[in-house]
C-alpha cells in the first residue's frame, strides 16, 4: 500500500526533481570531497553548506506550497515552525558542546551560566540525546500547529484573518525568544555549535553528511506531498481550497483536512530548520521574524504555487539570488525583493512554472490533473460546443 | 432616447439576455414585464451601466453609452431606482436626497420642488434617519432621490413590491406626472399587471432572456401581455 | 391524508421572519419516485418551503415527515443531507480544478475521514457507478475535461450527477435551468425525467416551457401556501393563479 501511494505521486514533476535530487547527492559529494582543490571541478565546503542552506528553504517552502497551493491557507507565520525546529536541534546540538564552551560547565550552555543560573531547566531535560531532540522537532512544531489549527479552523477562520493571525503567532514567538529568561539563548541564541552525533561539525565529511541529509528529507517529503496531492485527500484539499462550503455540503469534515495537511506541513517546516540550524551554526530569535515567513512566501510565489516543484525552485532562486545581491550591492537587495515581489503578484500570478506551462501550452482543452495522457489531446479541440 | 441593440449578457458561463433589443422614448412610460428570472433586472442593470454586457449596444441620447461607467450615464441623465430601493438608512432624508447631486455640476445642485410636490411625506420627514422610514416612504425617497439628480431616463425596477395600496396609488400617479411633464423617458419594470397596464404607453415583454412581444398600448391586448405573465 | 406510505409529507408548516409570513399553514405531500414542479411568484415561499426541508430554517408550527416516520423538524442539517435529501442550488458550484470524473468521485458515497480519503483506491462498483452517473447526465466523453471548462449546462448536469453520487432519495432542484440555453433546457428536461422514478424530485423553476416539458405534478405556492395543484394546463386555468401572477 505504501509503494502504491508513492507510485501515485510519482509523476513526471515528482520524477524531474527526484533526479536532480539524486544527481546533486552524487555529484556535491565527489566534487567536493575527490576532486582535488585547485580544480575547476572542485566546490568548496562553503558551497556545500550554502547549497544545504539553500535546500533547507526549498523544504520549508514545500512545507508551505503544501497548505498554500493546495489548501488555500497562506501561512504568512510558517517560519515559525521552521524556527522551532531548528531550535530543538539547536538545543541538542548546545548540549553536545559539554565542557568545550567558554565557561566549561558541562551541562549549562554558556549563556545560562552568564545568566548565574544553577541548573538545566526542565524543558532542556533529554536533549542530550538525539533521538529525543529529533523526535522534538517533529513533535513541537507538529503539536503547536495542531493546537493553533485546532482552534483556527473550527472556529472557521479563513482568508485575511487566517494570515492575519498566523502572522501574530510568529511575532509573539519572536517576542518570547527574544527574551533572556525564556531560556533560550535569549536575543543571541544557540551558536559555537562543536559536534553532532559525535562528529565535528565543521568537518568536511560531516557537512557533506548534512547536505546528503537534506537532500534525503526534501525527496522524501516532497514524495509524500505528491503522494498525498494525488490521492482523494489531496482532491480534497484541492476542492477545500476553492469552494469549503460545498466541500463541507458533500459530507467532508473539512476542518479535519485541513488539520492534517497543516500539522503535516509544520512538521516539514521543523525538519527543514534542524538540519538547517547544523548547516549555518546557529539559530537566533530573528528567524521567528515575520519577513522570514513572508520571504518563503515570496519563494513559493515566484517558482509557482501550487505545482510543489515550483516551491523548490522559487526558494533555490531567490536565496541564490540574495546571496549574490547581498555580496555585491547589500542595499539593493530589500528593494529587489520587494520588486520580485510586486512583479510576481501582479505579472507571473502562477510564478515561473506557471508562465513555463502557458510557454509550452499546445492543448486549449485543458485536461485534469490526474488524466496521465489517457485522452490523446489532438481530437478533442474543436469539440467545445458539443453536447 | 434610449435604444437597446441585440445585448447580450451573462454571468459567467450562463446567458442571462439573448440578442434584447428595445426601445424606450422620452415623454412616455414604456413597461418591461415577464415572469421571474425571464433577465428583467438583469436588462436594467445593463442599461444603467452596473453589468458590462457581452454583445450588442446601448444608445442614449444619440450617443453609444455601452462602454460608459455607471457614473457617467448618471451624468448623462440615467436614474435607476433598484428593486429594493437601496436608500442609504444613516443618512438623514434630506441627506439621501443630497446624494442625488453627484451627477450634478455645480450650479444645478438643488432639491426640486417637485419632489416634495409629488412626495410632500419626505418633507415632514427631512430630518428622519433613512432606516427608519416604512417601505412604502422609503420608495418614495428612492424615486425622489433619482429626480433630484435631473434624470432624462428614469428606471424603476419593481416599484410596487411590498408596498401598501395607498402609496402604489401615489406612485402611479408620480410616474403619471412624470411622463406627461414630457421630457422625461421612463423605464418601468412590473410583476403587478394592473398598475403597469394604467401607465404603459408601450409594453416590452421578455421571457427566457429574450423580448417576445413589443408594442404600443393601442397595438397590443392584454390579453397578448398577459398570456407571458401567467403561468 | 395520512403520512403512510409518503415520501414527503408537509403539513400545516408555517414560518416567520421578523413578522413576515414566509410560510403560511403548508401542507404538501409526495410519494416515492415522484417528480413535483413547484412554481409561484417572487416570494411565494418556494425557497423557505426547501429551506425547511433540508433543515437549514426550523419552522415555527407544523410536521414535515420524510417516508413516514421520520421527524424532518428534529433534524439537523448535515443529519438530513444523510437520509438521502439532496440539494442543488440555483448555481453550479461543481469543483472547477478538477476533472468531470474526480468531481463525481468526491461526491461519491463512501467514507468521509481523511484517513479514508488517503488510502482510497477505487473500486469496480464505484467506477461502473461514476460510469452511470455520467451515462445519465451524457458528460461521458468530458470525463476528463475540467469542470472550469465546461458550459454553463454541462456544469448543471455535472451538479445534478454529484447529487446522484451520493445516491438521494430525494433531490431538491432550485431553478435549474436559468441561463441556459434552449437545448440544454430541453436535454435537462428529459435528465431529470430519466431520474424520477428511481429517485423523487421536487423542481423549482420559472421558466414554463421547462416544467411542461417534464409533463408532471404541478403545485403553485403563492403567500406562504399551496394555492393549487394539478397539471400544468389545468393550474394556468386557475383564476386564483392567473390573479396571483399579474400581482393582484
Amino acid at each position: 500500500m505504501l509503494t502504491r501511494f508513492f507510485l501515485m505521486g510519482l509523476d513526471r514533476k515528482a520524477g524531474l526533481v527526484l533526479t536532480v535530487l539524486a544527481l546533486l547527492a552524487v555529484l556535491v559529494p565527489v566534487m567536493t570531497l575527490v576532486v582535488p582543490e585547485g580544480s575547476p571541478w572542485h566546490v568548496s565546503i562553503f558551497t556545500v553548506s550554502l547549497l544545504g542552506k539553500y535546500l533547507c528553504f526549498a523544504l520549508l517552502a514545500l512545507a508551505l506550497d503544501l497548505v498554500w497551493g493546495y489548501v488555500g491557507i497562506l501561512s504568512l507565520g510558517h517560519a515559525a515552525f521552521f524556527a522551532l525546529g531548528g531550535y530543538a536541534m539547536g538545543m541538542y546540538l548546545m548540549r553536545q558542546i559539554g565542557p568545550r564552551g567558554v565557561y566549561g560547565n558541562p551541562i549549562l550552555p554558556d549563556f545560562m551560566v552568564f545568566l548565574n543560573w544553577k541548573e538545566l531547566p526542565w524543558y532542556w531535560l533529554g536533549f542530550d540525546h538525539f533521538w529525543f531532540a529529533a523526535i522534538m522537532v517533529l513533535v513541537v512544531p507538529g503539536a503547536l500547529a495542531f493546537a493553533f489549527g485546532w482552534f483556527a479552523f473550527r472556529s472557521r477562520v479563513t482568508g485575511v484573518y487566517l494570515s492575519i493571525i498566523t502572522q501574530a503567532l510568529t511575532f509573539a514567538l519572536l517576542l518570547a525568544f527574544f527574551r533572556n529568561d525564556m531560556g533560550f539563548g535569549g536575543n543571541n541564541g544557540l551558536t559555537d555549535f562543536k559536534e553532532i552525533l559525535g562528529y565535528d561539525i565543521q568537518a568536511p565529511g560531516t557537512r557533506v553528511g548534512l547536505f546528503l541529509a537534506t537532500i534525503a528529507a526534501l525527496a522524501l517529503s516532497y514524495m509524500i506531498a505528491s503522494g498525498i496531492i494525488a490521492s482523494k485527500l489531496g482532491k480534497v484539499l484541492v476542492a477545500v481550497r476553492d469552494t469549503e462550503s460545498r466541500v463541507r455540503f458533500l459530507g467532508y469534515n473539512t476542518e479535519s483536512y485541513k488539520l492534517f495537511a497543516w500539522t503535516l506541513s509544520a512538521c516539514m517546516a521543523g525538519v527543514a530548520g534542524a538540519l538547517y540550524v547544523p548547516q549555518v551554526g546557529i539559530i537566533n530569535p530573528s528567524e521567528f521574524a515575520p519577513a522570514s515567513s513572508i520571504e518563503a512566501v515570496i519563494w513559493v510565489a515566484v517558482g509557482g504555487r501550487g505545482t510543489l516543484a515550483g516551491a523548490i525552485l522559487g526558494a533555490v532562486l531567490v536565496n541564490f539570488g540574495k546571496s549574490y545581491f547581498t555580496g555585491a550591492l547589500p542595499e539593493f537587495w530589500l528593494f529587489a525583493l520587494g520588486g520580485l515581489f510586486v512583479l510576481v503578484t501582479l505579472f507571473l500570478p502562477k510564478g515561473l512554472l506557471g508562465l513555463w506551462a502557458q510557454l509550452t501550452a499546445r492543448l486549449p482543452n485543458a485536461k485534469g490533473p490526474n488524466a496521465k495522457g489517457k485522452n490523446a489531446p489532438n481530437g478533442k479541440i474543436a469539440d467545445q460546443k458539443g453536447m | 432616447m434610449l435604444d437597446v441593440r441585440s445585448v447580450d449578457l451573462h454571468y459567467g458561463a450562463a446567458q442571462a439576455l439573448r440578442g434584447v433589443s428595445m426601445t424606450a422614448e422620452v415623454g412616455k412610460v414604456t413597461c418591461l414585464v415577464g415572469r421571474n428570472g425571464v433577465g428583467k433586472s438583469s436588462l436594467l442593470r445593463a442599461i444603467v451601466g452596473l453589468k458590462p454586457i457581452s454583445g450588442g449596444t446601448i444608445n442614449w441620447d444619440g450617443a453609444d453609452v455601452t462602454k460608459l461607467a455607471a457614473a457617467d450615464r448618471a451624468r448623462r441623465g440615467i436614474a435607476y431606482v433598484p428593486q429594493g430601493r437601496e436608500i442609504f438608512p444613516l443618512l438623514t432624508v434630506r441627506e439621501n436626497l443630497l446624494t442625488g447631486y453627484a451627477p450634478l455640476p455645480r450650479g444645478k445642485r438643488s432639491i426640486p420642488d417637485e419632489v416634495f410636490e409629488l412626495f410632500p411625506v419626505l418633507d415632514s420627514m427631512l430630518e428622519r434617519r433613512g432606516g427608519d422610514l416604512s417601505g412604502g416612504q422609503q420608495q418614495q425617497l428612492a424615486i425622489g432621490r433619482a429626480l433630484v439628480t435631473r434624470p432624462r431616463l428614469l428606471v424603476l425596477d419593481e416599484p410596487t413590491e411590498g408596498i401598501q395600496p395607498s402609496i402604489i396609488k401615489d406612485i402611479g400617479r408620480a410616474i403619471s406626472y412624470l411622463r406627461d411633464k414630457g421630457d422625461m423617458a421612463i423605464l418601468l419594470v412590473e410583476q403587478y399587471f394592473d398598475f403597469a397596464r394604467d401607465l404603459a404607453d408601450d409594453w416590452t415583454v421578455m421571457e427566457r432572456g429574450e423580448v417576445v412581444l413589443a408594442g404600443s398600448r393601442m397595438a397590443l391586448n392584454d390579453e397578448d401581455v398577459r398570456k407571458f405573465l401567467t403561468v | 391524508m395520512s403520512a403512510e406510505d409518503t415520501l414527503l409529507y408537509l403539513d400545516g408548516v408555517s414560518v416567520s421572519f421578523d413578522g413576515f409570513r414566509a410560510l403560511n399553514n403548508l401542507s404538501l405531500t409526495m410519494m416515492p419516485g415522484e417528480m413535483r414542479a413547484i412554481i409561484g411568484p417572487n416570494g411565494a415561499g418556494k425557497t423557505t418551503m426547501m429551506d425547511v426541508i433540508t433543515g437549514k430554517t426550523r419552522p415555527d408550527h407544523g410536521t414535515i415527515l420524510f417516508e413516514g416516520e421520520t421527524d424532518l423538524t428534529k433534524l439537523r442539517e448535515a443529519s438530513i443531507a444523510n437520509l438521502g435529501i439532496g440539494r442543488k442550488f440555483q448555481r453550479p458550484t461543481v469543483f472547477e480544478p478538477h476533472s468531470v470524473w474526480d468531481n463525481l468521485e468526491l461526491a461519491l458515497k463512501a467514507p468521509r475521514s481523511p484517513l479514508k480519503t488517503l488510502t482510497y483506491a477505487i473500486s469496480r462498483e464505484d467506477r461502473a457507478r461514476i460510469e452511470d452517473i455520467l451515462d445519465i447526465t451524457r458528460l461521458s466523453p468530458k470525463r476528463d475535461r475540467l469542470a472550469g471548462s465546461l458550459s454553463h449546462g454541462e456544469k448543471q448536469w455535472l451538479e445534478i450527477g454529484m447529487l446522484l453520487a451520493q445516491d438521494p432519495k430525494l433531490l431538491l432542484v432550485d431553478e435549474p435551468v436559468a441561463g441556459m440555453t434552449d437545448a440544454e433546457t430541453e436535454q435537462t428536461a428529459r435528465l431529470l425525467c430519466d431520474i424520477a422514478g428511481k429517485h423523487s424530485v421536487i423542481v423549482v423553476e420559472h421558466d414554463m416551457s421547462f416544467v411542461r416539458a417534464l409533463g408532471v405534478k404541478v403545485t403553485v405556492l403563492a403567500e406562504g401556501s399551496v394555492l393549487a395543484e394539478g397539471s400544468l394546463d389545468s393550474v394556468s386555468a386557475n383564476q386564483q393563479v392567473i390573479d396571483v401572477y399579474l400581482g393582484r
